[in-house]
Parts: structure tokens; sequence; C-alpha cells
């Protein structure tokens, strides 16, 4: 009994030993030399492999930052500002330093202002969907409310809301970008998030000419360049009927918010007490700028809206 | 009994309106002429807003090689050059024409007279047919005068004349065979001489004896022409179902039905032949069945194009109250639009109102793996597969399984017993695919 146990053991730890050391010496001769750093990075990485840096995964972008030798144009978008000064660090690097961005849905068309038209009963995707309808507001550039958006986002940061019909993001938000290509109609946009994430924004992108868009659409931009007369940084482009408020030059006055007749430009995470006494000035004063033109009715519309505020 | 091989399915027919002798439809108030209603580029506007025109006098010019002219099919003024809601869904740039009486050009032939005489040579056929507009009218809406020209080396053995009108419901084609047989016979003789063959062959599905008894008849006094009765089969009507039916040769993958020696056109777009050759008349009008089965009078109208649809619902005595879709097209390929307003294109065959308890979709179970969509397509695809690759957005699956070949008929979801919307799932992939090809081939 106690022989073959000695002789099994003998043998199979003979076999190891052996096995050993032809491992170590064949180990020796393919050894593949790989960065000590990659690892250290991707360990610094989020993990979340989203794909939002361009890179198919976090290994990759390690290893391609590890290669590249700079940090120029590699930004991991959820981890942000940290994790990249974390990396630098340990690759003795300067990050490039980018800001945080968010996405962000230009198109307020809800249930409310952009009442259903016709019932839509093909699959519930938008890429089908756009395809084949213009909508069912009516608007050929609005929101179609299928969530394509939201099943694309990892990181729980999109919903739909069923009062609205329109998604919605919250703080989750990495801005990976997935939400933006995953929309057939081009609505999301990633734009910084902002000092003391305060955002403005015109919440339309509908490229008809003001009539068509406001029919389908309450609060459409028409492409009336108020917005675009009043601001003083010329951060607003007026292109195809409709505003566009580049965030770069932005300087978050406000300015173009109360003088819009369609409440197509948003602000969002200003004080709301602030905005009322604000808004009330600037409703003065850009009614005295722009009161050659602008109709009574709608001056009293822009007075309303101030009350219900 | 001729018919094509693979796959294939029998919905019931219900042509409801076989027996009703084209009316031709008031004219109505206004009209509103789509400037793209054909395959390929849109037209180009040549009038402006307040522009008199005449019926049949050019509106759009076509703007390319795969493009087609547009003519006013009514008279009076231009009251605006506008983007109107189409069948596709979309706002589109279209002529908005205000109807004044019904004044023709004078060029135009309006007698009843049957001209068989053919004096135009086979160039001036085919700037004949680019000129006068004329499109095939079986649906896909394609310039009819680029299928004439045929490129050099490739020889044309047979022209197809396609009367099967597979489509459920949908008569038009029927009763322009039983009334306009003659005219029909010498546009395809206008279209043999256009592509220089000598033999033609009418296809027609069995269930429209009258219409195979009728132009048998008449064909024995035209050299060529041959008319065979089909078995009944959706899709027959498909231009590659209809020439395996009828020559037994097959369409490669990708292929123009050139590629085997054959050229299929519509027996509506024979008629409008002749009478863009014959009568010099531009294409402006066509015939259109409005049907369904809660309609109170079926009927076959000669509509004006740019007529909008709610012209004819009130014709055929008005909208029923359980109308839960309006199809423009047949129930099997033809598409729901958004309100009846959209007007009739040159590739509108028949307006269908189905009833709400038959338009609402059923209940999706999952796949049972029974592959009856398999053995009904008739291109021989896997659509599970498709539609499951395209769900799952894999993209180059979809096209190594030749989506593309894909002629979107229908009948794998109509007989899903899962109900699975297969067809939409592959519409969306054959869409994405087309997009990366472009993309491939613009690089």
């Amino acid at each position: 009994m106690n022989e073959v146990l000695i002789y099994a053991v003998g043998s199979l730890g003979a076999i190891g030993i052996v096995a050993a050391v032809i491992l170590f010496f064949v180990a020796q001769k393919f050894k593949v030399y790989e960065d000590p750093r990659i690892d250290e990075v991707e360990e610094a990485l989020p993990s979340a492999n989203c794909g939002g840096c361009g890179y198919a995964g976090c290994r990759a972008f390690a290893e391609g930052m590890v290669k590249a030798g700079n940090m120029e144009g590699f930004n991991c978008p959820v981890g942000g500002a940290d994790v990249m000064q974390q990396v630098a660090s340990i690759l003795g690097l300067v990050a490039d330093v980018t800001e945080p961005m968010i996405a962000v849905i230009r198109c307020n068309g809800s249930l409310l202002n952009s009442p259903k038209k016709v019932e839509y009963d093909g699959i519930a995707t938008c890429a089908s969907a756009s395809v084949l309808y213009a909508g069912d507001g009516g608007c050929s550039f609005g929101c179609l409310g299928l969530a394509d958006c939201v099943v694309s986002c990892d990181f729980d940061a999109i919903h739909m809301n069923p009062e609205t019909g329109l998604p919605e993001v919250n703080n989750n938000c990495t801005a990976c970008g997935a939400c933006v290509k995953a929309c057939p109609r081009d609505i999301i946009e990633l734009r910084n998030v902002g000092k003391k994430e305060r955002r403005i924004f015109v919440s339309c992108i509908n490229e008809e000419k003001g009539a068509p868009a406001k029919k389908n659409c309450t609060v459409a931009c028409i492409g009336c360049s108020k917005c675009f007369n009043v601001c003083p940084f010329e951060a607003i482009e007026m292109k195809n009927n409709r505003a566009y408020i580049d965030y770069d030059k932005c300087k978050l006055c406000r300015k173009c918010v109360p003088v819009c007749p369609t409440d197509a430009i948003h602000e969002i995470n200003f004080p709301l007490k602030k905005l009322i006494v604000k808004e009330e000035k600037a409703v003065e004063t850009s009614a005295e700028t722009v009161s050659a033109k602008t109709p009574a009715t709608e001056k009293q519309d822009e007075v309303n809206k101030t009350e219900e505020s | 009994m001729q018919t094509f091989k693979l796959g294939g399915v029998h919905p019931p027919e219900n042509k409801l309106s076989a027996e009703e002798v084209v009316e031709t439809l008031a004219l109505p108030k206004q009209v509103i002429v789509p400037l793209g209603q054909h395959l390929g580029a849109p037209a180009t506007a040549v009038v402006n807003r307040g522009d008199e025109v005449k019926v049949g006098q050019l509106i759009a010019k076509s703007s390319g090689f795969i493009s087609a002219n547009i003519h006013s099919p009514v008279s009076g003024k231009v009251f605006k050059i506008d983007d109107v809601y189409d069948a596709s869904g979309f706002r589109k740039p279209s002529i908005i024409i205000n109807v004044a009486g019904d004044e023709w050009l004078e060029s135009i032939d309006r007698s009843e007279d049957i001209c068989a005489d053919i004096k135009l040579n086979q160039k001036e056929i085919v700037d004949k047919l680019n000129e006068m507009g004329i499109v095939g009218l079986g649906g896909a809406a394609f310039p009819s005068y680029v299928k004439l020209m045929v490129p050099d080396g490739k020889k044309v053995d047979y022209l197809l004349i396609n009367g099967v009108e597979c489509e459920p419901y949908l008569t038009s084609d029927h009763r322009l065979m039983m009334e306009k047989g003659e005219e029909m016979l010498i546009g395809a003789t206008i279209l043999m001489k256009g592509l220089n063959t000598n033999k033609a062959m009418i296809g027609i599905e069995n269930n429209k004896p009258d219409a195979i008894e009728h132009l048998t008849r008449l064909a024995t006094k035209y050299k060529g022409i041959s008319v065979h009765s089909l078995k009944v089969k959706y899709p027959q009507g498909g231009e590659k179902q209809l020439i395996k039916a009828l020559t037994g040769r097959e369409v490669p993958s990708g292929k123009l039905p050139l590629e085997v020696g054959c050229v299929v056109n519509n027996v509506g777009t024979a008629f409008a032949v002749y009478e863009a050759v014959q009568k010099n008349k531009p294409l402006f009008e066509r015939v259109v069945t409005i049907t369904g089965k809660s309609i109170k009078k079926p009927s076959n109208f000669l509509v004006r194009i740019g007529t909008p649809i709610k012209e004819l619902i009130e014709a055929a005595n008005g909208i029923p109250e359980n109308t839960g879709k309006i199809i423009s097209g047949g129930p099997m390929m033809g598409k729901a639009v958004l309100n009846d307003d959209i007007p009739v294109v040159k590739g509108t065959s028949g307006i269908l109102l189905m009833p709400d308890t038959e338009a609402k979709r059923r209940e999706i179970n999952t796949c049972i793996r029974c592959s009856k969509c398999v053995s009904v397509c008739p291109m021989g695809l896997e659509p599970f597969l498709l539609s499951k690759a395209s769900m799952l957005a894999k993209f180059d699956i979809v096209e190594k399984e030749l989506v593309m070949d894909c002629i979107e008929c229908g009948s794998c979801s109509y007989t899903c017993p899962s109900n699975i919307p297969l067809l939409d799932y592959i519409r969306l992939g054959k869409n994405k695919v087309g997009q990366i090809i472009r993309n491939r081939n613009q690089k």
C-alpha cells in the first residue's frame, strides 16, 4: 500500500519537475516583452470598456497611450480629468486637459408640445421608424421616442420620461458618445458640462422654415434670429433656419433665453429665484431693443411667460 | 401550369373590384404633384408660382440619367411650390396647382381611334418615352426609357409584359387589359421595336381567365406576342419571379434582368407607351383601384396624377367608420399613409382601406424554428437569420447573407406563425447595408 503511494507521488513529482524545467526554458525563449506600464495604466482606468475614447476597450486605450508616448488627443470620458491626471503621473507625462462633457437632448417635442398625429405600429426602434416616416408628431427632425439611445447606454444615464415621451440624461453620463451614434436623427449632442453644471442650448434641430416647424411643434426653433441679434459674444450661429449655440463661446449670460419667442432655448441648473429677477430685466431690455420689429402680442406673451415662471 | 419554383405564398385574393369598369374621376379643385415620383433623382421644377399651365405641359424637367419629366395633369394656375407630405411619410417638394377648366395642349391627340401604325424608329421611341415622362407603372416607377437603352454586347431575347397583378385586392391592371387590350398590345409592339426584339410574352395569372381569353384572341393579330397563363402565386409579379416563370431563366444575384436577355414592363406601362408614342400624350393620369372590405363601392378610376386620395375615397362613397389604415398599394407591399391628403403619384396602383380588425399587428411570439419563412422566400434567402442579425446590428452578416437580393415582398412576415415582423427588421438591415455599401464605394 505504502509502496504504491510513494511510487505515484514520486513519479508525478518527477514529471512535474521535468515539465517545470522545460516550461521555464520555453518561457525564457519565447518571452514577449510588454511594457509594465500598460498594466498599471489599465488598472487606473475605469474598466468600462465603453469605447468612448475611440479605442476597443480600456486595454487597447492604455496600449495606445503608452506606445504613443504622449497624451495628446487621449481622453477617457468616463474617468474624466482625475483619471487622466493619475494616468499622466504613471507615465510621467502631462495630461491633455479636456473639459468634462455631457450628452444633451436637443428636442423638446414632448407629447404636449408636439401632439401625436399618427400611430406607429412597426418595430419599436428609432432606426426603423426614422427611415419609414417623419415621426408621430409630424416633425421629421424631432425625437421619435422609441428609446434607441436608452438601449445604447452602458451607464444607466439616459431614461425615457413617460410623461413627455422624451429621453432625459442624468449625472451618470460619462459622455462616451454611444447615444449620439445610436440616434438616427442626430438629436443628441455632447456639450461641455459648464460652470456649476450650468448649460444653455437650443433644444431643437428643425431645419424647416418657421411656419411648418411651428405647425408641428409649439417649441420649435423658427429661425427668427432674435437670439443671434441679442448675443453679445457672437456665440450663436444661424444656419438652415435654426440657431446653434457654440458652447465654447457662450458665457452663460442668458440674454438669449427670454427673447426666444418659442421657448426653444433651454437653460439648466440656473438658480430659480435669480432667474425671475434677471429675466424681467432681460425682457425689458430685449423688448426695447427689438420693439420696432416685435408685435405687441409677442411682448405680452413674454410677460406672461415670466409671470408663469 | 407555369410558375416560379422557389417559395411563394397564396394570400386570399379579394379582387373585389374586378368587374368594375374603369370610370373617369371628376377633376379635383387642387392637385399636388410631387417632384420625386419616380426612382432616381427628383425632377427640377420649370414653372413658377402664378404661372398658367395647360394639361400635358411640362412642369418639371428630368434632372439626371435616372429621372423623369413631369407634366401638368390639369389646367390652371400654379398656386405654390412647397414641401408636402407624400406617401413616404416625409415632406417632399411638390408643385401645387389650382384647377381651372380642362384645357389640353393641342399636340395631344384626344380621339378614341386606335393607331396601329408605328412611325417612329428605335431611337425616336426612346427619346419620346423620355420626353413624355413614362415610368414603370407596376409600383417601383423606374424610368422606362432607361430600360430601352440596351448596352452594347447585350441582346434582348424576350420582352415580358407583366399582367400578373399578384397583389391581393388590386384590379387596375386587370381592368386595363380588359378595356384597353388592343392599345396595350400596340404599346408592347412599340417596346419590342424599341428593344429590337421580335418576341414578347404576356404573363397573366389564371385567376383572370377573362383577361387571358380576351388578350389571347387579340394577340393573334400581333406578330411575336404570346399570352401565357400562370398559376396563382404571390409574388409572381416580381420581375425576377416573372422571368423564371415565363422563360425558366434565373437572374444572378445582384444583376439586372438584361443579364439573361429579358426586359420586363407592366401592362400599365405598355398602355402609357402607346399613348405617349401614338397619341403624343404625356403620363399624367393612371388607373387606380380603390378598394377594401368595408368600402361601399370598390371601384377602378382613371385619375389625374396629384389628385388627393380623399377624392378617390369620396367617389367610392366615403371612408368607412371602422377603417384602421389607409394603404397606398396592395396589402402585401403597400405602405400605410399618414392621412388622406396624400396625392396619387405615377406609382400608385391602388388605395386600400383596411378595417381596424385586420390592420392591427398580432402578438409577437418567439421563433419556433419551423423554417416556414425559408420555404416561402422567393429569393431563396433565410429571413429568420437576416432579421435576427439586423436586430443585433450584425450588419456584416446581413450583407454576407445577401440582404440586397431581398425584394421586400413580405411573404416571410405573412407566413410566420409567431407573427414576428421579419420584413421590418430585414428592411432595416437592407437600409443599413445599403448605406455601408454606398460609403465603401465612395472611398
